[in-house]
C-alpha cells in the first residue's frame, strides 16, 4: 500500500513521537490525573497507525511486526494476571498489596499504576494489530464455481 | 444548561442522519458527529475521564469502519418494503415504551442519585486507595473485576479478529472446495 | 428528564436501523447508536446537581462530588462496545469476500 502526500509524510515525522508521550503520560498520570490505561493504549495504538497510513508499508514488514505484536499483547494480559494473582497469597484476589504513599505523587496508589501499564500494552498493541489485520486482508471476490 | 439541550438536539438529528442517508460513507462520518456530541455531553456531565475515552474510542471506530465503507463499492440501494420488519419493530416499539414509562416513575429525579455504595466509595476512596483520581480507583481497586473482564473481553476479540482475517492461498480454497461438496 | 428521554429514543432510533435495513454496514451503525444511547443513560443516572469531577484535591475535601460508579462501569462498557464493533466489522469483510456483496437479502444460499 501507498503512503500520503509530502505534507503528511513530514507532520508525521514531526509528531508521532510527541503523541507517544503523551500516551505514555496519561498512562502513568492515571492515577492521578485523568486517563488511565485503556485511553493511553488506544492514543499509542493511534501514534502507530499515523505512522503507516502516512508512509505504507510493504507485506513483509507487517508480517514481522503481527508477531512482535503478538507477543506484547500477551504479555501485557499475563502481566495483568500476575498482578491480580500476587495479592492472593497474603489476602484475596486483586489485593493492593504495594505501599499506598502520598495521593498526589506520582509513586502511589499501590498497584494501579502498574495494572494501567499492563492494559496500556495489551490495548496498544492490540488495536494496532487488529488494524494491520483489516488493512491487510485481500477483498478480492470469488468467481462463482460451476 | 442551554448548550446540552443544544447538544441532545444535535445527537438526536445525527442519528435521524445516519440511519436515513443512502450512502454509506455518509452514514459512517454521522455516527462519527454523535460521537463527539456525546464527548462534550460527559464533559458537561461532570465526567472527564469519560470524554476522553469515549473521544479516542470514537475516532478508532470511525477508521475501522470507513475501512469496511471502503473495501465495497455499493450504496444502500434496496428497493421495497417489508411489512413485516416494520410492524415488529413497531410493536416491540410500544411494548418497550410502556415498560419504560411505568420504570420511568420509580427512577430517581435528574440530579438527585440515591448513592448508597457510591458515597462510602467517595468517602473512603482516597485513604483506603491513595489515589487520588476516584474513578480510576473505583475502577481499578473497589471493581478491579469488572476491568478484568473488559480486558479479557478486548483480548478475545482481537484473536477472533485475527483467526477471521486469516489470508489463506489461492490452491488451499479450491482444494477445500472440492472436499466440502 | 430531557436526558432520559434522549437516550431512550437514540436506543429506538439505532433499534429500528438494525431490524428494518437491509445493509450489513447500516446494521452496525445501528448498533454503534444502541451503545451510545446505553452509555449516555448510565452516565445521566450518577449526575448530582452542582457536583463537581470525581477527582479529589487533598487540600479541599468537603465538596460534593459527581457519582464516580456509574462512570467507571460506563469506562469498561465503552471498552466492550469497541470489541464488539471490532468482532462486527471483521464478519462483515469476510462476508462481503464470500458473497461479493452486503445486501443481506441476497446472502441467503448457505454457500458462495
Amino acid at each position: 500500500m501507498s503512503g500520503m502526500s509530502l505534507i503528511v509524510k513530514t507532520v508525521t515525522r514531526l509528531t508521532a513521537a510527541i503523541i507517544f508521550l503523551f500516551g505514555s503520560y496519561i498512562t502513568l498520570t492515571g492515577h492521578f490525573d485523568l486517563g488511565g490505561g485503556f485511553a493511553g493504549g488506544i492514543i499509542i495504538a493511534v501514534c502507530y497507525i499515523l505512522y503507516v497510513l502516512a508512509y505504507g508499508k510493504s507485506e513483509a514488514e507487517i508480517e514481522t511486526s503481527k508477531r512482535g505484536l503478538v507477543l506484547i499483547m500477551c504479555l501485557g494480559m499475563v502481566l495483568f494476571l500476575a498482578l491480580a494473582l500476587m495479592g492472593l497469597g497474603t489476602g484475596y484476589f486483586f489485593k493492593n498489596f504495594l505501599a499506598k504513599g502520598m495521593a498526589g505523587e506520582l509513586w502511589s496508589a499501590g498497584i494501579i499504576p502498574l495494572c494501567n501499564l499492563a492494559i496500556m500494552l495489551e490495548v496498544g498493541a492490540g488495536l494496532y494489530l487488529v488494524f494491520l489485520n483489516l488493512i491487510t486482508f485481500n477483498v478480492n471476490i470469488r468467481e462463482e464455481e460451476e | 444548561m442551554f448548550l446540552l439541550y443544544l447538544l441532545l438536539l444535535f445527537i438526536l438529528i445525527g442519528a435521524l442522519i445516519a440511519v436515513e442517508i443512502h450512502n454509506l460513507l455518509s452514514s459512517v462520518i454521522a455516527v462519527g458527529t454523535i460521537g463527539l456530541g456525546l464527548c462534550i455531553i460527559f464533559l458537561l456531565l461532570g465526567a472527564p475521564d469519560l470524554a476522553m475515552t469515549q473521544l479516542v474510542v470514537e475516532i478508532l471506530v470511525l477508521i475501522i469502519l470507513i475501512r469496511a465503507t471502503l473495501a465495497s463499492s455499493q450504496p444502500d440501494t434496496y428497493k421495497g418494503r417489508e411489512f413485516l420488519a416494520y410492524g415488529s419493530t413497531l410493536l416491540f416499539i410500544l411494548v418497550f415504551g410502556g415498560f419504560a414509562f411505568f420504570v420511568s416513575k420509580t427512577l430517581p429525579p435528574f440530579g438527585e442519585p440515591i448513592m448508597p455504595l457510591a458515597n462510602r466509595y467517595i468517602l473512603e476512596g482516597w485513604q483506603k486507595t491513595g489515589a487520588t483520581n476516584l474513578v480510576a480507583a473505583v475502577m481499578l481497586d473497589f471493581r478491579s473485576l469488572d476491568m478484568l473482564g473488559a480486558a479479557t473481553v478486548l483480548f478475545a476479540a482481537i484473536v477472533g479478529t485475527m483467526v477471521i482475517l486469516r489470508a489463506k492461498g489461492r490452491k488451499e480454497i479450491n482444494e477445500r472446495d472440492e472436499l466440502d461438496c | 428528564m430531557t436526558l432520559y428521554l434522549t437516550s431512550f429514543l437514540l436506543f429506538l432510533i439505532g433499534l429500528y436501523c438494525v431490524a428494518v435495513k437491509k445493509n450489513l454496514i447500516k446494521m452496525i451503525v445501528g448498533l454503534v447508536i444502541m451503545e451510545y444511547a446505553v452509555n449516555l443513560f448510565l452516565v445521566s443516572i450518577g449526575y448530582r446537581w452542582g457536583g463537581r469531577d470525581p477527582i479529589v484535591a487533598p487540600d479541599i475535601y468537603n465538596l460534593t462530588y459527581v457519582s464516580p460508579l456509574p462512570q467507571a462501569l460506563v469506562v469498561c462498557t465503552i471498552i466492550i462496545g469497541l470489541a464488539t464493533t471490532i468482532i462486527a466489522v471483521a464478519m462483515a469483510m469476510r462476508i462481503y469476500e464470500k458473497y461479493g456483496t452486503f445486501d443481506i437479502t441476497k446472502i441467503r444460499k448457505l454457500k458462495g
